[in-house]
């Protein structure tokens, strides 16, 4: 190879990344340096926003109570929504993967899997009302069977409704990742480990574990990316008594309150890059996916 | 119909004339008082109404695009929607179906253009409640943001309001009403008579407010008012002292469990309501209609206190000029001349031509809806459910003795931003 072809072969490879580089810039890039330009303009009642240069937005949120009040529920939904989808996910995908023996069946069940998406998520959601409210499904069922004298009220409109409902919807953004990475381990390894004397612990812990990790990272990703991010179903679900990240910037946009609501914003974004990024140096997907 | 063209006729013929100068052709259309060239270019015009949900119905779209021959289009959004979509986009919005606090921000803004009131037919008609700030004789509280200290401008252009009447409105009179508490009567267990009973420790559980913030903290202020819990200056403007203590006391009940739902949208508080998950909460009177509707004993308690009134304005987009500004002024004549006024008296509001939406109404239903008599027939809803039997009486009476017993008008208070951030806190407790 001559050093021209060396040129010309780079020159291209900058050609082919050049659509999607122009995408992310237009449409990822511009917009978020905008909202840090913005998040440092001042507010000011009836008009909206000034240019004019002032921290004052982060301050104020950093300093507040009620930043850090709903960025702790928000990590608590998290987390706990992590946990559950990650237990739930990984075990449908490892019934579906090894306990399945026939393809068509498992391909059919996966299918399964994501049939509540064909309809809408508010759908989905507002559907646990009738199911759970006090005059719901449980709470009648419970009362005619004599279990309970009087409606259960935490089944409805508390952190309970809120879990339930985040678990329905995202449980399949762990399945499908994690399904992917099972599916592409090596049958053979699981029989070597067995002949090996491993029990089937020892298996699933030893060996589907460490080789589903990408699945398991990018899976998480989307669980955390969705429910911090989330603002409606949290509303909606809890009955407005708790509230997330997001709120905060709903609220804000009533009056105009560009700025505050664009530095509310930029604090959500870094610490969902933060997670991103803790995430990503635990397991290196990169390196995973071209394995 | 008829008559609106013919007007319409009239001023195009005038403008024709003196531009041309030729008397042939005004005397010509005058006679068959269709001007064809005009009647087809307004047949191509299409007006963009956008407003909230509670007044921007399609039902009103369809009979105005079957009534004046042009089209008429509605865009619903929330409150926050609407502000920001005027701000940032007015030329996607012809008519702004606002609220009064709304044109707060927009008019200083020039958003909107005001009103020429020659051109509005029936202005004479209309509710003084608007346009002098007087209702049956009296004078309509001024707390909060009434609609007659935002009536008024100086000029097509101008920003600021002035102390009417002038030649210029800032907006044509919408839909108005006077809110209160709902409740359900059979599981309350006693008579309610005050604001303060929302927050009464009997009902920890069972009540919700509204997490609309610039609404809900005036149906919280009332509250406090009435426990005796707040003192307030002006209800329609408190101080910051007063907004802390207001969202102290909302945060300890909270935490108490008092609320059982803090509600977003109109079907929400619909559900919480005909669910029987409470007993008492913030409510808007449509919402009160389709319990009804249901099956399930609701009332739209009216309450010593008085009520929280809220008014709405259709305010002309800044960008609206010739045959499509013409199409404006037809479609808000339009508006307060009858149609609408009964449409949305079964749903529990008000034209701001009373006159003509009683001629809209059936005799049982003005008696019902306006006049606060006992109905003779079943009432039924705007979609044609019922929601009353004859006998019934509508909740808090008659329109002069609701609109009498306005405490307190929804607003934008000078200290909004220090309220949105203390609702933030409320809403993150």
């Amino acid at each position: 190879m001559t050093s021209g072809d060396v040129q010309k072969s780079s020159r291209f490879v900058y050609l082919q990344v050049a659509p999607l580089a122009l995408v992310l810039f237009f449409f990822f890039a511009i917009p978020v340096a905008l909202v840090v330009l913005v998040s440092f303009f001042r507010y000011q009642m009836l008009v909206g926003m000034v240019p004019q240069f002032t921290s004052k937005n982060y301050v104020g949120l950093l300093s507040s109570p009620t930043t850090w009040a709903l960025y702790l529920s928000t990590v608590k939904f998290t987390v706990i929504v992590l946990a559950i989808t990650f237990v739930l996910g990984f075990w449908i995908a490892y019934f579906l993967v090894f306990h399945v023996r026939n393809l068509l069946t498992a391909i059919g069940l996966f299918l399964v899997c994501t049939v509540p998406f064909w309809t809408s998520n508010i759908i989905r959601m507002i559907s646990w009302r009738p199911v759970l409210g006090k005059e719901g499904l449980i709470n009648s069922g419970l009362i005619k069977a004599g279990i309970v004298s009087h409606p259960l009220d935490w089944l409805l409109f508390s952190d309970f409704s809120v879990v339930v409902a985040y678990v329905h919807l995202f449980t399949l953004f762990m399945i499908v990742p994690i399904f992917n990475s099972m599916a592409r381990i090596d049958k053979s390894l699981l029989e070597a480990a067995t002949d090996a004397g491993a029990t089937r612990w020892g298996v699933v812990w030893n060996v589907v574990l460490p080789l589903s990790k990408t699945g398991i990272a990018l899976g998480a990703l989307f669980v955390v990316t969705l429910t911090m991010g989330d603002f409606f179903v949290v509303t909606v679900i809890s009955g407005g008594l708790s509230g997330s990240a997001t709120s905060g910037i709903f609220n804000d946009l009533q009056f105009l309150n560009y700025p505050r609501a664009a530095a509310n914003a930029v604090i959500l974004l870094v610490v969902v890059l933060l997670v991103a990024a803790a995430i990503f140096r635990v397991v290196d997907v990169r390196k995973e996916l071209v394995r | 119909m008829n008559k609106d063209s013919a007007s319409l006729a009239e001023r195009r013929i005038s403008r024709r004339s003196v531009l041309k100068g030729s008397a042939a052709i005004a005397a010509s259309t005058a006679v068959t008082g269709f001007p064809t060239v005009w009647a087809q270019n307004l047949k191509d015009v299409t007006l963009n109404h956008t407003g909230m949900s509670y007044s921007t119905l399609a039902d009103i779209a369809k009979e105005a695009t079957k009534e004046l021959g042009f089209k008429v289009e509605m865009s619903v959004v929330d409150h926050p929607g609407l502000t920001n979509r005027m701000v940032n986009d007015p030329k996607s919005i012809d008519i702004a179906d606002m609220e009064i606090w709304q044109g707060k921000i927009m008019i200083p803004q020039g958003v909107t253009q005001a009103v020429e009131i020659a051109k509005i037919k029936n202005w004479g008609d209309l509710t003084p409640l608007y346009t002098e700030g007087v209702f049956a004789g009296k004078e309509v509280s001024r707390q909060g943001d009434s609609p007659i200290k935002f009536m008024y401008r100086d000029a097509k252009d101008g920003k600021s309001f002035v102390k009417g009447p002038t030649a210029w409105a800032s907006f044509v009179p919408g839909v108005y009403n006077a809110d209160t508490l709902g409740i359900r009567p059979d599981l309350v267990g006693r008579p309610i008579t005050t604001w303060a009973d929302l927050i009464a420790p009997e009902f920890k559980g069972k009540a919700a407010i509204q997490n609309i913030p610039a609404i809900g903290i005036m149906d919280a202020i009332m509250a406090m008012e009435a426990a005796g819990i707040v003192k307030y200056g002006d209800k329609g403007n408190p101080t910051k002292d007063e907004l802390d203590k207001t969202i102290s006391k909302l945060i300890e009940l909270k935490k108490g469990g008092h609320f059982r739902a803090l509600w977003n949208t109109f079907d929400e508080s619909v559900n919480l309501m005909a669910a029987g998950e409470v007993v008492i909460q913030s409510m808007w009177s449509p919402a009160v209609t389709a319990v009804k509707t249901q099956g399930v004993k609701c009332v739209y308690q009216p309450l010593k206190e008085g009520y929280r009134g809220w008014g709405n304005g259709l305010g002309l987009m800044a960008h609206l000029d010739g045959l499509k500004l013409a199409a404006a002024y037809e479609y808000v004549n339009w508006y307060n001349s009858g149609w609408v006024g009964g449409f949305v008296a079964k749903q529990g509001y008000y034209s701001a031509n009373p006159k003509t939406a009683k001629a809209a109404l059936t005799e049982n239903e003005r008696g019902y809806f306006y006049e606060g008599r006992p109905a003779t027939a079943d009432i039924t809803s705007p979609t044609g459910e019922k929601t009353d039997s004859a006998g019934a009486v509508r909740d808090g009476g008659s329109y002069e003795e609701r609109f009498s017993k306005v405490g307190v008008w929804n607003n934008l208070m000078d200290q909004a931003e220090f309220m949105i951030a203390q609702w933030n806190a409320f809403s993150a407790a």
